[in-house]
């Protein structure tokens, strides 16, 4: 037989199935970023069944026989999303720029996790005559992209040291002049001594969509955002 | 040793190979009834040609080498489409239309995307010679058909169209690097991020380009955008003239599932006015897309209008769930004549028949056997092969 005919015959034999076709997976990480978004998934009438807290399962199911949700690090929602092995998720724009975000939708700034991603130094250290084009610092951060991006713009050679955590601590025991790192309240920078002496960029949370996702599950996503952008909206008309 | 393959590069082993080699002639089939005509361009051109008239991106993604015969720089071809527009504007020149198709290996430095091969195997078709919506119209029905002989016919149809974006950035005088910063916020959809860099922009262009990434889902949309993208002078007529050819399509093609999304963008640099992408479940990233690309032949020396789409035939044949290949008849080694003649008849009928080599038992399922022709009683007559 030819083997274009076979071909033919396949697929007339396998019936051209697809199940779980409309079912929709949320990707959230545990903590502030999960309690946040309680509000906005009630909106769009999905109550998840369990507290990723309390039950340590990955996989929660909702009211919504159609609508999961797993729980991942924070770092990783982008991943899960790409690869389509979730539909949607909330990260924050600090994860979203080291990600490089390539093959997502980001369509919504969810307004929560605020905080901002700033340069800190040891009190007392000059950080403006340092930061001259030409001259040179050596940075600890988590964010090698933002701030390295950041320093390349400004024309200042820097030394990256990538840390995990504790970044506070880098200056102090003489492994960094200055740190790049999120800063909410600055409480933990004055613990240890430091001062903000630059912001690089405003962070909150944002919806990340996979692309097929959006066009293939359309009418069930696109309610959905809908839901999540009005409530993002009455909150800033609250605030005003 | 391990003799493991770099990363991104694999085999394609017996199964799933005779299901890639299948597809590929079914698929090149459905194109030579439609009238396109198969050509072979080389695997690796002078870089110069290969990248001319291409969008930077493809620079990237091409391997690149030192030609010794000539001295000069070569290339293996990433994207075979800007060889076949050179086979059509310099080889052929033919004043009417020409329809190409064809399929081969490409080499991409990088993967295109997260599951994504360096080697795809590329299959696609393209019109030229003809500037009106009739032949995007032809080429999306036959990119709807090739789809479906493939077994991927829920595959979703997504349309855009790229007059929109740049009647607004050229009205507005956006220059780079502004227009790339904006063209890759609307890439993501990224509403804040548009919305930030048009600020500094006249208030009717910004607030169109504002409203692109909200402007997808179905052939309402065209309605909506025909109404609310509305910008003074030339810009506006360009973007009215845009969404007109979306409507027309839409009407056209009404039996396909059809999506438009006016802030897709992909393949900016390169199309100028359709682009189209097709998307199916199991893929996280779009399976084929095509557009009209009228100005890339001019570098060859011809301006000719032409559109067409491409696909990588290693995902379509991952995605397809085809059960494995019909299975063979084993026949015993012998030079006897009526043994010869039988196996003869019976592969003229289209089956598949091994002849056992003398000496081996292997196993015969994994040769992809389940019956065998035995003789009884002076005849020979075909039956189940029981696995020893």
């Amino acid at each position: 037989m030819a083997w274009s005919e076979s071909w033919l015959r396949w697929v007339q034999m396998s019936g051209g199935k697809n199940d779980a076709m409309n079912r929709i997976t949320i990707a959230l990480s545990k903590g502030r970023i999960f309690e946040q978004t309680l509000p906005l998934l009630a909106a769009a009438g999905i109550v998840p069944s369990e507290n990723p807290e309390q039950s340590r399962k990955l996989i929660i199911g909702t009211n919504r026989p159609d609508v999961r949700v797993v729980i991942v690090r924070a770092s990783d929602v982008p991943t899960y999303v790409q690869y389509g092995a979730a539909d949607i998720g909330i990260a924050g724009r600090d994860v979203l720029l080291e990600h490089d975000g390539e093959g997502l939708y980001q369509p919504l700034d969810l307004k929560i996790a605020a905080c901002r991603m700033c340069v800190a130094v040891p009190v007392g250290f000059d950080y403006w005559s340092s930061v001259r084009p030409g001259g040179r610092l050596r940075i600890a951060t988590k964010y090698l992209d933002t701030a390295r991006e950041h320093f390349l713009a400004k024309g200042v050679h820097v030394d990256l040291i990538k840390l995990y955590g504790s970044m506070e601590l880098a200056p102090l025991v003489g492994l960094a002049d200055a740190i790049v790192d999120l800063v909410s309240s600055g409480s933990t920078l004055k613990a240890n001594n430091l001062v903000e002496v630059e912001e690089i960029l405003k962070i909150s949370s944002r919806l990340v969509v996979n692309q097929a996702a959006l066009k293939l599950k359309h009418a069930e996503l696109q309610p959905m955002i809908e839901a999540f952008q009005r409530v993002v909206e009455s909150m800033s008309d609250g605030e005003q | 040793m391990r003799w493991i393959l770099p990363e991104s590069i694999e085999d394609v082993l017996p199964g799933e190979a005779i299901r890639l080699e299948a597809l590929r002639r079914a698929i090149l089939d459905g194109f030579s009834c439609h009238g396109y005509e198969f050509v072979i361009p080389p695997m690796l051109e002078f870089l110069d040609s290969l990248l001319t008239g291409s969008g930077g991106d493809l620079d990237l993604r091409t391997f690149k080498f030192m030609d010794q015969l000539s001295g000069r720089s070569l290339g293996v071809r990433a994207d075979m489409t800007p060889q076949v527009a050179r086979v059509d504007a310099h080889l052929l020149n033919r004043k009417g239309v020409a329809r190409l198709c064809y399929c081969g290996s490409v080499l991409h430095t990088l993967p295109s995307g997260i599951f994504s091969t360096r080697e795809p195997i590329q299959i696609g078709a393209e019109i030229y010679g003809h500037e009106g919506i009739e032949a995007d119209i032809e080429i999306i029905r036959l990119l709807a058909d090739s789809l479906q002989l493939a077994g991927l016919s829920a595959s979703r149809m997504d349309l855009g169209h790229v007059g929109i974006f740049r009647a607004l950035v050229s009205s507005a005088g956006v220059a780079e690097p502004l227009a790339q910063d904006l063209f890759s916020a609307l890439q993501a959809k990224d509403s804040p991020r548009v919305a930030e860099l048009a600020e500094t922009l006249p208030e009717d262009v910004a607030r169109a380009l504002r409203m692109l990434p909200q402007l997808y889902g179905g052939a309402d949309v065209l309605d909506f955008a025909s109404q609310e993208l509305r910008v003074p002078g030339l810009a506006g007529d360009a973007i009215q003239c845009a969404l007109g050819e979306l409507k027309t399509l839409a009407a056209a093609l009404d039996d396909l599932p059809l999506s438009f999304d006016l802030a897709d963008l992909r393949g900016y640099h390169y199309h100028n006015g359709v682009a189209f992408a097709a998307y199916t479940y199991g893929s996280s990233s779009a399976i084929a897309r095509g557009g009209r690309y009228d100005k890339v032949s001019e570098a060859y020396g011809r301006v000719r209008p032409a559109t067409g789409f491409s696909m990588d035939l290693r995902e379509i044949t991952r995605l397809v769930r085809a059960p494995a290949l019909p299975l063979a008849i084993r026949a015993p080694w012998s030079a006897d004549l009526s043994l010869i003649t039988e196996v003869k008849r019976l592969r003229a009928m289209g089956e598949r028949v091994l002849v056992a080599l003398p000496g081996h038992q292997g196993t015969w399922r994994e040769a992809g056997c389940d019956r065998q022709l035995v003789r009884k009683s002076g005849v020979w007559v075909i039956e189940v092969l029981e696995e020893a």
